[in-house]
């Protein structure tokens, strides 16, 4: 048993921080980037392709890099700790990881061998209006007429869509069931929206849009849906923990540089008690999302499914403590779009509703939990 | 990373959970498991039989009973004992008496003391808390004056802990009042049947006797008994409460608490906010959990990790929510706490008040949560 990273670990997390760095070092480049179409830098997305970062999930057959989760649980850190808008999330871990999970080895080495290029960008279309992170679609109907597949329907919010190529779709199938499929953005009606956190989603009406079946037509895919959603959970739970980290480093600097009434903030202790309870949560969601994360590798979908709940429940709980102190220690300046910290607690909140809350997980947890006597780390 | 255990660590542990269940007595066992009150002498058989397995005190130096373990093996040791509803060794002598004397102590007050401490054939008290001298210990006011070769000793200790069974008792004593408050400190072991030293009872809000006062009249101590440096108290206390933060979540009791109150709860666990309730308070266990192997991971060189104060907050505030979902679970069974086992409500029910209200002590002693909220603020986060 062990919680640290590897030399070639570390050395990953210090090549993507650097990377980073050179783009987002200061939150008005972040401003200036989602202010504009597509809402994040095609210059940065190109040069994750060159690293190797966007094929990192992908097997090497498939044109990827063939890593473990835990590497892309690094990337994905990084990614939160400046509050990259990349789509690294929703075209990578989401909708490439559907493709990598139903497609066959043609359309793999196709779809997963582009994007890792970073030639297209994919979004997976699975949520209908209304819709509360279901597996089984019933936003999108498909339909097969001699052979060709078609879509009618609206998914909504499509993380990541506006700026798509290909969207990857769920489905109900005629004889019932899920399906997974793909659709050239331009055969169906893309309209991009800006989130809560300024980044982009989209709103997508198919209308007898053609698309083809992932993988073989007609068969129910709704458990690798599950378990891709569940792999995304546990990915969006790393991009939390960084988004965390940087918000108690900054309301930490902040509690010792800003002067009121002639000293500095860190003289009051009802503020330090605060922070000292953020770092218990960050502390705390941090073990939680190494866990959860380490569980990926076993590659058993019950476990995956129960560690996406668990970390789920804690790291929304740990978002919602730490995003909230963080713009009530700064005062008026966390407020502010100029300002990282606001911000990063709208991206925790995008986070959490785009991948379950904490309801949503706790209400599954409590549906298991006589189950078992008890529940073991290790 | 990596989440399994080594081959030999999942070895070690299999043979920790063997020797639990099978060397120490299941009445023991069956007591700590229901959540009753242990004996005197249940404690120090069960810590008998397991110094006799070389178990009592791995964490000491070798040369005294230690194991030369490493943390990781230290924390499992620690959980399966609380798994297996095995009583922990006696703090007061296997965390903390024992380690300083193995530390500072001399070579004679080694071989004098240390093997019966680890067989628990002295039972030690801490005599370190004064009623105005608490979370702020550097105040206190009991002094030891210099008389031929002996010392003298007079003043008053309070919230020594079972004190009603100590044999002897480990205390900071004022040896130099005209000095800064924290370098004027000694420690000093004494004898409880010394003439002079009287262990008065305090009763506690949950009807149980766990705390005494403990009173010194020209009490004449041999100056041998003296540990370490004359004034070199204060570093004794702060190694020994360095020490005491280590291991002070205690998630595997918390765990099995929250496994009986489920055993326990019957139909309310149909209620979905009971359901709710305990699927959170796993979840926290979890995370404390897989916290504190993050914590033992990291500490190899023995020196207690920043973040124990994580763990000793948290800790406490879980095993206080515990307490509170079984008392809440009880209801108006609980108000049958001192009704006897000829009570027509449940043990456990009859337990749940005292135990909640008993619980309450967890977040004060050990270093209260607001100091450990001090402790993450300035060590940690440097504010």
């Amino acid at each position: 048993m062990d919680f640290t990273y590897d030399d070639e670990q570390q050395a990953l997390r210090e090549a993507v921080r650097g990377l980073l760095a050179t783009t987002y070092a200061d939150h008005e480049a972040r401003r200036r980037t989602v202010a504009d179409d597509p809402g994040f830098d095609r210059a940065l997305w190109g040069r994750l392709a060159e690293m190797g970062v966007l094929g990192l999930p992908f097997s090497e057959a498939d044109g990827g890099v063939g890593a473990g989760p835990v590497e892309i649980g690094i990337v994905c850190q990084e990614l939160g700790r400046v509050l990259a808008p990349e789509p690294y999330l929703s075209a990578v871990v989401h909708a490439g990881g559907l493709v990598a999970a139903v497609g066959t080895a043609e359309q793999k080495a196709d779809l997963l061998g582009r994007l890792s290029a970073g030639e297209i960008v994919l979004a997976a279309a699975d949520t209908s209006p209304g819709g509360r992170w279901a597996s089984r679609a019933d936003g999108v109907r498909a339909s097969v007429s001699a052979g060709s597949w078609t879509l009618d329907g609206v998914a909504d919010p499509v993380m990541g869509g506006a700026s798509a190529d290909h969207l990857v779709v769920t489905a109900a199938l005629p004889d019932g069931g899920t399906g997974v499929f793909v659709v050239d953005a331009s055969a169906a009606a893309v309209t991009g929206y800006v989130a809560a956190d300024l980044t982009r989603a989209a709103s997508v009406r198919f209308e007898a849009s053609a698309a083809t079946p992932l993988g073989e037509p007609g068969r129910d895919l709704s458990p690798s849906i599950a378990t891709i959603s569940d792999l995304t959970r546990i990915m969006g739970a790393n991009q939390a923990l960084g988004v965390m980290q940087s918000q108690v480093r900054a309301t930490t600097d902040y509690l010792k540089s800003r002067k009121q009434f002639g000293v500095t903030l860190n003289t009051f202790q009802a503020l330090t008690f605060r922070a000292a309870d953020m770092y218990v949560s960050l502390e705390l969601a941090h073990s939680t999302v190494d866990w959860a994360t380490m569980t990926i590798a076993g590659g058993d979908r019950e476990v995956v499914a129960d560690a996406a709940d668990r970390v789920g429940l804690q790291v929304s709980r740990a978002a919602r403590h730490i995003g909230q102190e963080a713009i009530q220690l700064h005062g008026g300046i966390g407020m502010t779009a100029e300002y990282s910290v606001g911000v990063g607690t709208a991206h925790l909140t995008v986070l959490e509703q785009w991948l379950g809350n904490a309801g949503h997980h706790l209400t599954r947890l409590a549906a298991r939990v006589t189950d078992h006597e008890m529940v073991d780390a290790i | 990373m990596q989440l399994e255990l080594s081959p030999a660590d999942a070895e070690f542990r299999g043979r920790m959970r063997d020797v639990f269940t099978t060397k120490v007595s299941p009445e023991i066992r069956d007591t700590v498991l229901e959540g009753r009150h242990l004996t005197r002498d249940q404690i120090v058989e069960a810590q008998r039989t397991l110094n006799a397995e070389g178990l009592a005190v791995p964490h000491w130096p070798v040369e005294w009973g230690g194991q030369d373990w490493t943390e990781l093996q230290r924390h499992l040791w620690h959980e399966e004992m609380q798994r297996a509803g095995v009583p922990i060794p006696l703090a007061f002598n296997a965390s903390m008496i024992g380690p300083v004397i193995a530390h500072f102590g001399t070579q004679e007050q080694k071989e004098r003391f240390l093997p019966a401490t680890a067989n628990l054939d002295i039972w030690w008290s801490q005599g370190f808390s004064e009623p105005d001298a608490g979370s702020d210990l550097a105040s206190l006011r009991t002094t030891a004056v210099r008389d031929g070769d002996d010392w003298v000793v007079n003043g008053q200790k309070t919230w020594t802990t079972l004190g009603q069974h100590g044999d002897w008792i480990f205390t900071l004593v004022r040896t130099d009042p005209e000095v800064k408050k924290q370098a004027g400190i000694s420690m000093l072991l004494i004898d409880m049947t010394t003439p002079g030293v009287e262990v008065r009872p305090i009763e506690l809000i949950d009807g149980g006797h766990e705390v005494n006062e403990v009173w010194f009249t020209d009490v004449r101590v041999p100056g041998d008994l003296l540990v370490g440096e004359l004034n070199g108290g204060w570093t004794i206390a702060k190694f020994l409460l360095g020490n005491e933060r280590v291991g002070v979540a205690p998630v595997g009791a918390t765990k099995r608490a929250l496994a009986a109150v489920k055993a326990n709860a019957g139909p309310l666990m149909d209620d979905p906010l009971v359901r709710a309730r305990v699927a959170e308070l796993e979840n926290e266990l979890l995370a404390l959990e897989l916290t504190a192997l993050r914590v033992v991971a990291h500490s190899s060189d023995g020196a207690p990790h920043p973040a124990s104060s994580v763990l000793k907050l948290r800790g406490t505030e879980l095993q206080q929510a515990v307490s509170e979902l079984a008392l809440d679970l009880a209801g108006p069974a609980s108000l049958a706490a001192r009704a006897g086992d000829d009570s027509p409500q449940e043990g456990w029910a009859r337990r749940s008040a005292p135990t909640y209200l008993n619980l309450r002590k967890a977040s004060i002693y050990g270093g209260s949560n607001e100091i450990q909220r001090q402790i993450i603020s300035r060590t940690i986060l440097g504010l």
